[in-house]
Parts: C-alpha cells; structure tokens; sequence
C-alpha cells in the first residue's frame, strides 16, 4: 500500500523537474518538488509513530527554521557558496545516519547492512568535505589557486584499501567492537579523501566539482535509502545523482577537459611551462578576472588611448547590435548593475542588445544567468553560447566584462594547451570589441589571450564596476547631447 | 541467519531496481531542462539530497542508545537545512527569471 504513496510521490518530483524545464513554469515545479518532499517526510513520521519523540520533532523544526533563516539572508552573489555548503550537510547527514542506523544493530548487522552503511559514510564524508572545502573557496576563505597534493593523495587511497582489506576480518569476527572501531576510521578516510577532491580544484574549475559533489549528494541519500530500507528514499537520491552527474559532464564538454584532470588539478599551474612566468611575481590564477586594485583613472585612460583605435562611446551609440560577454570578473567586480545600465540605455537607443553565455562562465552552472537576472536582464536577452556565436559577424560591437578565457581564440590553434578545443565565444568576430577586464594577463588557463592585440579592440581596464560606471555617463552624455541637437 | 540473508538480496535487488528506474527517468527528465536554468535546477536537486532526513527520522526513532540518537538527532537538523534551505533557495533564484515585458 505504501509502496504506491511512494511511486506517486516520485512520479511528483520528476513532473517537478519536467516543469523546471522552461522558466514560466520552473517556480510550480519546484514547489511540486517540494510538496513531494514534505509529504513523504510526514508520511514517515506517521508511520513509524515518530512524533511521541520530542527530540527529534524539535529537530526537524529547528533544521527547518535554520534552513529557511539561512536562504532569506543570501544574497544571489553569495549562492555558489551557498549550494556548495547544503550540499556538504546533505552530505553529513547521509553519513550520519548510516552510523545511526547501523550502530543500533552492529551485533547482528547482515552483511548487505554493512556494505551498504559502508558506502553511505564512505560517499556521505567524501560529499560533505569535499563541499566545506568548495564552499570555503568560494567564499575565499580558501586560497582558489589549485593545489597539487600527491602525497595525501597516496595516502587516501592507501587507507581506503587498508580499510577493505580489513573488512573481511572485521566481519568474521562479528563482533560489534570492530565494527565500532572501522566504521569511524572510514569516515575519517572518507572526510580525507573529499579534501583532496576538492583542494586540487582551481577557480575556473569550480563548476565541475559543484556539479559532481551535487551528484555524490544524492547517491550517498540514495545508499541511506538502501540501509534504512526506504524506496522513496533510494529513488530521490538516484534522480539527483542523474542530475549531477548530467551537469558534470555538460561542464566537462564545455572545458573540454576529462574529470580526471580536473580532479587531480592537471590545470593551467600544472601544465604551462614554468618559464611563462619567469621574471613575473608570483602570478595569482585569478588575475585576469579578478578586479585590480582601482588605479588611478588617467592610468585607465591612457591604456585605452594608446590602443584606441575608435572611440568606445561613439562605438556603441552607432551600434544596432550589441553582445554583452560577462564573466566571472562582472561577479568580482560586482558590475552587473553597470551592465544593465548600459544595456537600458543602449536598448532605449534602439539597438538590439544581447547577453552571450558561456556554460563555465562563472564558478557554477548557471552562474551568469543567474546575477544578469538579479538585476532584471530579461532570460530571454540570454543567449547560449552555439545561438550566439553565429551572430557575431553580424555583431557591430561586443562587449566583454570580466571574461578571458571563454572568449580566447588559442583555444582554437594553441595545440597542447589547456585550453585547446575548449568552446568559445567568437566575440573576436566582432566588428568591434570592447574589453573591460581587471588586466591584460592570461586567464585562469595561464594561456595569453591574443584578442588582446586585435586592432578594433579598445581595453578598459580596471575594476568593471568602475570602468562600466564612466562609460556609462560618457554614454548617456553623449546620448543626451545627440537628442539635444536633433 | 542465512534465511535473513536471501531476505535481504531479494530486498536489495528490488531497491536496486527502483535505483536504476530512477535513475534513468530522472536522466531523461532533467536532460530537458536549459542551461539558462542550470543554477536552480541544481539548487532544486540540493534540496532533493535532503531527503535523506527520511533515513534519519526512521533511523533516529528506532535508535537506543543516547549517544547515537544524539548523532540522529543531528543529522534530522541538517539535513532539514538542506531541504528548506534548498527549496528556499531555489524558489528565490527561480522568481528572478523574468521574460521581456
């Protein structure tokens, strides 16, 4: 009987999702998700006679409060943080309930029990390190440059085949004592091994490891549905592990870059020559998306002129069309209300202004979609990167803010490149193209950008929050001056 | 104890079954949904992982001794965060998406 409740509720959170698939209808479907969700939680309060348990009633309220309080106070800025950091306590409470529930029948778990308790802890702790550590990134708590730790990498492994070689003794002696002993040395192994998961992961690569940790969330839900012998719980936990290990690898496609490296950090640090740096200080992977200290504005200005080809301002105000690139330099530099104030503007000129959007731009999928709609850019001025790209001959001008290597042409002839056979925003097809990035040096890929050295390129550098606010008033000055004389 | 065992296999295939079932479902589903709307989709998805407050309420009330319902209790706490906190989360991204009037 309650086998059918349970095949209803997940056909809801697939509906759900089916609903998310266009963006009128994404707000029901996620709360069809969640009603879904809910249902199932009071159904099993229900059944197991749960709510005669204060502490755990006073539990579920308080998570529920602490929830609802952490969600109303995030700022969309701060969401990549965010996702990481729920992600990391799914992670937690998968691993602890696996301890919970085998703990109570350690003397006389079945074999099943332990191998799938095993997994739950094993998968829970890599989810909820490998998140805190994410999120500890991206909050910039952590150092985002990617690490190399091959030493702790040796010793995750060798602990996690210690541990199996010891599972077989540990089992013939069925004694819950040794169960009590290797069960927290799993965990432990397991919390290492998120770590260095996620510590090797540079920046620019964020978005990988989100999508993978999000999938590693759900499967270790989907083992604790296992242990705890719950269908519900196993089919939620196995559509999320599809989802991100969906977005994995469309993130993954769009680097052009297998898992592996990612994983192991084999980036940018690790395979550019040492000697591209030479005589440069410790150079910061982030540098080229990064806000640079704000110079002084004649510094700016002269870059630009010595360059300038054409005036930027009398640029855009003869455009008819007009493509915005953000990248994860507009999210520093905190520019998206620059960037809609120079799309209004130039959209109440009559030009025809559109946002092009790479998948990775950003430290999350989705990220750039996510801060233009923050700040009222229409989604359907949001352009995907293989719609866009074909429009850019056609472009008068492109503007990029805060990109790098999504708009680097190596990426198509720098053979043996990080970057080489990467997808990329054809912005360099553009008649003209303005660049308002934090500097001219290389991306997070360490691969110079020869857009740089284009002629009908005019660079704006500096923090794009700045350089966009001037160009701005330059461009409503002007705008104001041509209405004035026609 | 070996009646148990042929128990439980017959009892994990089943859940393996219905893993599998979900699995390739949700793949079809969740392939449609845009990159436009690929932050909340995951954020949705978050939100989802939380069920596993199902494991812990059941594994909770079932729970004896003191320092494992603690552990329980625990894990209800957080994974409710990651439930509301989710769903929250997601229906503010998801209010922001806005067409052209």
């Amino acid at each position: 009987m309650f086998i059918w409740v349970e095949i209803v509720l997940a056909a809801a959170i697939l509906a759900g999702i089916r609903l998310m698939s266009t963006p009128e209808t994404a707000v029901q479907g996620n709360r069809l998700t969640a009603l879904s969700l809910l249902t199932a939680i009071v159904l099993v309060l229900w059944r197991n006679n749960i709510l005669p348990q204060p502490i755990i009633v006073v539990s579920l309220a308080a998570g529920a409060v602490l929830g609802l309080v952490l969600a109303l106070r995030v700022t969309m800025l701060q969401m990549p943080q965010m996702v990481a950091l729920l992600n990391g306590l799914g992670g937690a409470a998968s691993m602890f309930t696996a301890i919970v529930a085998l703990g109570d029948r350690s003397d006389a778990a079945a074999f099943a029990d332990q191998v799938t308790g095993g997994l739950a802890v094993a998968v829970g702790g890599v989810t909820l390190s490998g998140s805190l550590v994410a999120a500890g990134k991206l909050h910039r708590i952590l150092s985002q440059q990617p690490v190399r730790i091959r030493l702790a990498y040796r010793l995750v492994v060798a602990g996690f085949l210690a541990l199996l070689f010891l599972a077989p003794l540990m089992r013939s002696q069925a004694s819950g004592v040794e169960l009590t002993a290797w069960m927290p040395a799993l965990g432990a192994c397991a919390l290492m091994a998120g770590v260095v998961l996620a510590l090797p992961v540079g920046g620019a690569d964020m978005p990988i490891t989100i999508s993978l940790l999000n999938s590693l969330s759900g499967i270790a839900a989907s083992i604790c549905g296992f242990v705890v012998d719950n269908a519900f719980l196993v089919a939620a936990g196995a559509i999320v592990g599809a989802s991100g290990f969906i977005l994995t690898r469309i993130m993954c496609g769009a680097m052009n870059r297998s898992l592996a490296q990612v994983l192991t950090g084999a980036t940018a640090a690790g395979t550019v020559p040492d000697a591209a740096y030479a005589g440069q200080k410790p150079v910061e992977t982030e540098t080229a998306t990064s806000p640079a200290p704000p110079g002084p504005e004649s510094v700016a200005g002269k870059e630009a002129a010595d360059r300038a080809p054409f005036d930027p301002v009398e640029a855009l105000i003869e455009a008819k069309s007009v493509v915005i690139i953000p990248g994860y330099g507009m999210a520093l530099g905190e520019a998206e209300g620059q960037v809609r104030d120079i799309y209004e503007l130039l959209e109440s000129r009559g030009a025809d202004v559109k946002f092009a959007i790479h998948p990775v731009a950003g430290r999350m999928p989705g990220h750039m979609t996510v801060l233009l709609a923050d700040v009222d850019i229409p989604y359907d001025k949001m352009v995907q990167i293989e719609h866009i790209n074909p429009e850019f001959p056609r472009t008068d001008v492109a503007i990029i803010v805060g990109a790098c290597d999504v708009v680097n042409p190596a990426a198509n002839t720098a053979v043996g490149t990080p970057i080489y056979g990467m997808p990329i925003l054809r912005a360099h097809e553009a008649r003209r193209i303005i660049i308002c990035n934090a500097d001219t040096r290389p991306g997070y890929s360490g691969i110079e950008n020869p857009l740089y050295n284009q002629d009908n390129v005019v660079l704006l550098l500096g923090n794009a929050s700045s350089t966009l606010e001037q160009l701005f008033k330059d461009l409503s000055a002007r705008a104001s001056e041509k209405t004035g004389n026609g | 104890m070996r009646r148990k065992e042929g128990a439980d296999a017959v009892r994990l295939m089943m859940l393996f079954a219905v893993f599998v079932i979900a699995s390739a479902l949700g793949y079809r589903v969740i392939r449609q949904v845009p990159p436009l709307l690929h932050t909340p989709l995951m954020s949705g998805m978050n939100a989802i992982s939380g069920v596993t407050v199902l494991g812990a309420l059941t594994a909770t009330a079932a729970a004896l001794a003191t320092g494992n319902r603690l552990l329980g209790a625990l894990a209800i706490v957080l994974a409710m965060v990651n439930v509301a906190g989710g769903f929250v989360v997601t229906d503010r991204i998801l209010k922001k998406f806005r067409a052209k009037r």
